[in-house]
């Protein structure tokens, strides 16, 4: 479903991925796990398309096309979405509003008709209530004045509602309390865990992986993928630091 | 004045002054007394041809306890310009919710002048501009209170954003007070789109044009809340949307 081949990335003029390659099939989830500035989030964002992180060798395939080639708003209308680790604040701009001209963005660009103000609703109202968020949140500015663990619950929302076929979720679980992290896992399972979607999860610490099982993980060091292997390694990494198993 | 301004003249010194000399001598500014405890509401959508000169000058005066409240979107000409020139006798209340958009080589000015006269009266500005091109946007806004007129409470709120290097804003408050016991707050900033922002917009399907629209809209936000009549409110969005889709 993805296939990174050795990518390189750089931000100004600083090379931060070194040729990772890297293939998630669907129905599958994967779990990137690495110390700090082994790039992880660089990643997420060079997945996204944010501007400033240029790729300099290397390719990206999403389902046969060529990921790289497409704009951010694009790579979401083909089923992509990113979870951000710092979810921004956008002062003005209801949650409703904003998500309902998304949503009806991507369809236009699948080809398909919008959704009525009360049809989106209606969506929007049951993945609220999913993630055990206050659909009264859902008229509030977008991300504005919520804590660190509604901010994560309101992506969770998103991605309800934006259904994407492929979630990169950059530390999702960072700042989240016991009961957060719970709801969060719940809604990614939910949400994505099924056969024709797949989920890259990018992570610190193994307690993620408690909620969401993940069926590969990965240890992302200087760069580049540095080991493989099935759900024990993130225990092995937990038990014995990324310094030991990196070595 | 029957002389033509000058880079001198404090009010004109952002202006386009050969626009000025296009359509001078100005006409006599329109006169809008509000009679003691009255209040009037006034919506002024200056969106003249892009190589017109519109010059508005407006004198307000508010007798003891009357209310203003007006709201200008100031977005066409080659020049726009809305003067308001308040005089503000005890307890009246004078509002001012305004948005100015402009591209190109346009030049925009709102220039307002509170005379604070007598005690207790309170004022509120709020002007949001969106700039791009070459165009500039100026504020100017002058509060003047007098020995006599204490308890004022006169607010301004500028704010600015460029949407281009080759964009101009100027806010310029400026304060003349010889009472002591007043209030007069003002705060202006200058700002780009915030590109973090966009990305997250983006991130989630919307195409660049509409999530920056989408910041714009949020950025004039509230200044035309006020607008009590559904549709006439409708209509003064509806400009503003379309001079933002027009900058985009």
């Amino acid at each position: 479903m993805l296939k990174i081949e050795n990518l390189h990335a750089e931000i100004d003029g600083k090379e931060i991925l070194k040729g990772l390659s890297l293939t998630v099939n669907a129905g599958e989830v994967h779990a990137i796990m690495g110390p700090n500035g082994a790039g992880k989030s660089t990643l997420g964002y060079v997945l996204g398309g944010r501007p400033g992180y240029e790729v300099t060798a290397g390719s990206v395939t999403f389902n046969g096309i060529d990921l790289l080639e497409l704009a951010p708003h694009e790579r979401a209308a083909a089923g992509l979405f990113l979870g951000f680790q710092y979810p921004v604040e956008i002062p003005g701009v209801s949650n409703v509003q904003f998500l309902r001209e998304a949503l009806n963005a991507q369809r236009k660009g699948r080809g398909e008709g919008p959704l009525s103000g009360a049809e989106f609703l209606k969506v929007a109202r049951a993945q609220a209530a999913a993630i055990g968020m206050d659909a009264e949140m859902l008229k509030r500015p977008v991300n504005v004045g919520f804590s660190g663990g509604e901010k994560k619950r309101n992506e969770m929302v998103q991605m309800g509602i934006l259904n994407p076929k492929f979630a990169i979720l950059d530390e999702t679980d960072s700042g989240l309390d016991i009961d957060a992290l719970r709801a969060v896992g719940d809604g990614i399972n939910r949400i994505m865990r099924a056969p024709d979607k797949a989920v890259l999860l990018i992570t610190h610490y193994q307690r993620l992986l408690d909620y969401v099982k993940p069926d590969v993980v990965h240890v992302l060091a200087g760069g580049r993928i540095v080991k493989t292997g099935g759900p024990e390694l993130a225990l092995e990494l937990e038990a014995a630091g990324y310094a030991e198993v990196t070595a | 004045m029957s002389a033509l301004p000058t880079r001198r003249d404090e009010a004109w010194r952002y202006s386009d002054l050969e626009a000025v000399a296009s359509v001078w001598p100005l006409p006599a500014p329109e006169v809008i007394e509000v009679a003691a405890g009255d209040s009037i509401t006034r919506v002024i959508v200056q969106d003249a041809a892009a190589d017109a000169t519109a010059i508005r000058d407006i004198q307000v005066i508010l007798h003891a306890g009357a209310t203003a409240t007006f709201h200008v979107l100031n977005t066409g000409g080659k020049l726009g310009r809305v003067a308001i020139d308040v005089t503000c006798h005890e307890g009246s209340h004078f509002e001012l919710g305004a948005a100015m958009l402009g591209a190109g080589e346009q030049t925009l000015e709102i220039v307002t002048t509170l005379n604070h006269i007598e005690p207790n009266a309170t004022s509120n500005q709020m002007v949001r501009s969106v700039l791009g091109g070459h165009a500039t946007g100026s504020y100017l806004g002058k509060v003047a209170v007098a020995r006599d007129a204490q308890k004022t409470d006169a607010s301004q709120s500028v704010k600015a954003m460029l949407l281009t290097r080759t964009a101009t804003a100027n806010a310029k408050p400026e304060l003349e007070i010889f009472a002591d016991d007043v209030k007069c707050a003002h705060g202006a900033t200058v700002g780009e789109l915030d590109k973090t922002g966009l990305f997250y917009l983006e991130s989630r399907g919307l195409p660049p044009a509409e999530a920056k629209a989408l910041l714009l809209r949020a950025f004039i936000g509230s200044v035309f809340d006020g607008i009590a009549d559904d549709a006439e409110r409708e209509s003064v969005e509806a400009a503003a949307q379309a001079a933002l889709e027009r900058m985009l």
